[in-house]
């Protein structure tokens, strides 16, 4: 849990030499946040590792299903995206205090927001894949409160990243943006006492405890009440910002930041509404996935659809006739995957094709958007690729992470209207086919691991001739130190579909297993390594990496290049 | 603490159902007509499993969610209609085992949220625009223009 402390002692020390002007309530507001991560980071310390009362031989270790190595990197990366988010919480209450807000302001707030962005991705995106592997029904997302509690500050942080482009711009949305971190932080907070505190429950129960969530709801109390007590205070006294059309790049951010609050709220509303509802008038009612698809996915749907109009409109005024022009390939490319998806894919839905299709117009937007600005059909093809070169990194930032949504829905869309499955009894020594593959089940056998014993299903792949072409091993196993049993799926990787197989109990008919076909599956998390690039490319753009009085500017040797926006 | 001691009863059977747990669907459980069996998968995802922590019945393995499988399976075969099915096991368990909220007045902040939401932020949206268009630079007054005239007459 020591990786923190350093990370707060860096956003002091960066805020202090970005503004000295400010330095000194800044710096206050970041100390008070840092110690408030502190106490919080203790709090979330874990049950897990509590010492052993004395006399107690052998502890009861760590919970299985946690010792895993996607449970090593899975934490810590949640962490660091919360403790980024609070470095522009802090920010936003300097701001506040001061009464000054600038595009300044959104130029320091910039990598504080997108590199933590980039690790809550990392983080949510590998929870999911530790849950689809280790929990052994393959799912990916289960909408589970805990899930929720770090997709919350996901959803509004990446409005922030938004929104704080338009104030670094155009230095509109000024007030909106500042609320924007505040409520980010505020959602990490929530997340913290939701998941550590046992109001919820949840299938990540791993640590709770009520006297901790008593604490946990004191400190989100003072941060949260004050913050925004202060925004209501502040906010009218800043100045609001530039002009601007509805149809522009601003009015392009400004939808995605209505719908992306509103499905934070949606997500927000539907994981508290079963308490409230309880606390109120006492009925109980469950709030599940088939909710959480519904809403969400109706929210989500028409903003990937205009995605690819956005980093094409021009800024104060955009043509949107212009940007469908330039956006016809990336059309013509979905319609033909939503096509081929009607006409090869027996039993395919409209939706589902749709869905096809709307991945497909999400990958090629991206990449159109990156032709037009090299100018690609407009000037030669050398010409071209030079200026495809010299595109400013936040730009390839964009359109990686334009991208790298467009896969993850593809993978999404797949695995969902895709996926077959078959539950049935073998014995060893059966085949069984699924989705054009033949499987044939070899037998269990036993294996002792270091704090384990496991069952060991083998499984061999079947080539076209009957002959075995490679290995899948799906395990039961056994850890006598809690007396609790796991599941080891076996997966095996083919292009970017799996099979997926998992064993369940033994019966007189053989062992039953179940088996998966997932196609497109791996694009998911594919899809958010893509996302991680592209903010971290963005990270690396000019205009974030050339400190303000360079030493080359200085000599005057550097100003005939003019900066790069 | 009341609640707290049914949460951790609740685990504890949890855990000890996955002990010698049957794992989800079991082959014995599956209908032999297909269209049948999809139709109890899906409504099987809509149900809670009520000893678990947010799984439905069709991904749990406790014993209550394989007697809620087969219980929504009967119904079907005995020719209830989707609809029917959920009241059924609705008026037996109450509405906590459905994980889709029904829309009804109780639930109509859960639902309706999403919808006010955005139209609220659309319409605030909008009347932003307007009002920032009203204030729009207007035409110069004559002092001003008269000023104007003068500045660009000095730099001539």
């Amino acid at each position: 849990m020591d990786p923190d402390p350093d990370i707060f002692r860096v956003s002091r020390g960066d805020v202090r030499r970005q503004s000295s002007g400010h330095a000194a309530s800044q710096r206050a507001c970041g100390a008070g946040v840092d110690r408030c991560g502190f106490s919080l980071v203790r709090a979330g310390d874990v049950e897990s590792v509590r010492a052993p009362g004395s006399g107690t031989i052998e502890g009861r270790d760590l919970n299985p299903i946690l010792q895993d190595v996607g449970l090593a990197i899975h934490p810590p990366l949640l962490y660091l995206g919360y403790v980024g988010f609070s470095v522009c919480f802090s920010f936003a209450v300097a701001a506040l205090i001061e009464g000054k807000i600038d595009a300044a302001w959104a130029r320091w707030v910039r990598p504080w927001t997108l590199a933590a962005w980039v690790f809550l991705t990392g983080g949510i995106a590998m929870g999911s894949y530790w849950a689809y592997y280790e929990l052994g029904w393959g799912g990916f997302w289960f909408w589970d409160p805990v899930e929720n509690a770090s997709f919350m500050p996901w959803l509004a942080g990446t409005a922030l990243l938004h929104s704080a482009i338009v104030m670094e711009k155009r230095s509109a949305l000024k007030i909106w943006t500042l609320l924007l971190a505040i409520l980010t932080f505020s959602l990490s907070l929530l997340g913290t006492f939701l998941v550590r505190s046992g109001v919820l429950t949840s299938v990540h129960a791993f640590a709770t405890d009520p006297s901790r969530g008593i604490f946990i709801l004191c400190i989100l109390t003072l941060f949260i009440g004050g913050s925004l007590a202060l925004f209501a205070l502040r906010a009218g006294t800043l100045a609001s910002g530039g002009m601007f059309q509805p149809i522009s790049r601003e009015g392009a951010l400004v939808l995605n930041n209505l719908f992306l609050t509103t499905a934070t709220a949606t997500v927000l509303i539907g994981t508290l509404y079963p308490l409230a509802l309880e606390a109120i008038s006492g009925d109980k009612i469950s709030v599940g996935a088939p909710f959480f698809n519904l809403t969400f996915g109706a929210l989500m749907v028409p903003l990937l659809a205009v995605v690819p109009f956005g980093p094409l409109l021009a800024w104060k005024r955009g043509d949107v006739y212009g940007a469908a022009q330039r956006l016809m390939t990336a059309f013509a490319a979905a319609l033909l995957a939503v096509l081929a998806t009607l006409i090869f894919i027996d039993g395919a839905s409209v939706f589902a094709a749709l869905g096809i299709g709307l991945g497909f117009w999400l990958v090629f937007g991206a990449l159109v958007d990156l032709a037009a600005k090299s100018g690609v059909g407009n000037a030669p093809g050398r010409v071209a690729f030079r200026r495809f070169l010299g595109l400013p990194r936040s730009m390839f930032g964009t359109a990686l992470a334009h991208l790298g949504v467009g896969l993850s829905v593809l993978g999404i869309v797949g695995v969902v209207s895709f996926e077959t499955e078959k539950i049935l009894a073998m014995q060893p020594g059966e085949t069984v086919d699924i989705s054009g593959y033949s499987l044939r089940f070899d037998g269990i056998h036993p294996f002792k691991g270091p704090n384990f014993t496991e069952d060991r299903g083998r499984f061999e792949l079947l080539d076209k001739n009957g002959n075995a072409s490679s290995q899948i091993i799906s395990s039961k196993r056994f850890y006598p130190a809690r007396r609790m049993p796991t599941t080891e799926a076996g997966i095996k990787t083919m292009g970017f579909s799996q099979l997926y197989i998992s064993l369940g109990d033994q019966t007189p008919d053989g062992i039953v297993v179940r088996l998966w076909w997932k196609p497109m599956v791996t694009l998911i998390w594919l899809g958010a390594l893509v996302m991680m690039a592209g903010g971290t490319v963005s990270l690396t753009d000019r205009r974030l990496r050339v400190g303000a009085p360079s030493r080359r500017a200085r000599q005057g040797a550097d100003k005939t290049r003019p900066a790069t926006i | 603490m009341n609640r707290r001691f049914v949460t951790a009863l609740a685990s504890l059977l949890c855990a000890l159902m996955l002990g010698h747990g049957a794992y989800a669907v079991q082959p014995d459980e599956v209908l032999g007509d297909p269209a049948l069996e999809h139709r109890a998968r899906l409504l099987s995802e809509e149900l809670r499993c009520m000893v678990c922590q947010n799984q439905s019945i069709d991904e749990s393995d406790a014993e209550l969610a394989r007697d809620l499988r087969v219980l929504v399976r009967e119904r079907l075969v005995a020719g209830d209609s989707d609809s029917q099915v959920l009241d059924y096991i609705v008026s037996r368990y109450g509405e906590f085992v459905l994980l889709k909220p029904r829309l009804n007045l109780r639930n109509a902040l859960l639902w309706g949220a999403p919808v006010i939401l955005l139209l609220c932020g659309g319409a605030i949206m909008i009347g932003a625009a307007r009002k920032k268009r009203g204030s729009e630079v207007g035409a110069l007054t004559a002092e001003e223009k008269h000023r104007l005239d003068a500045i660009l007459r000095k730099d001539a």
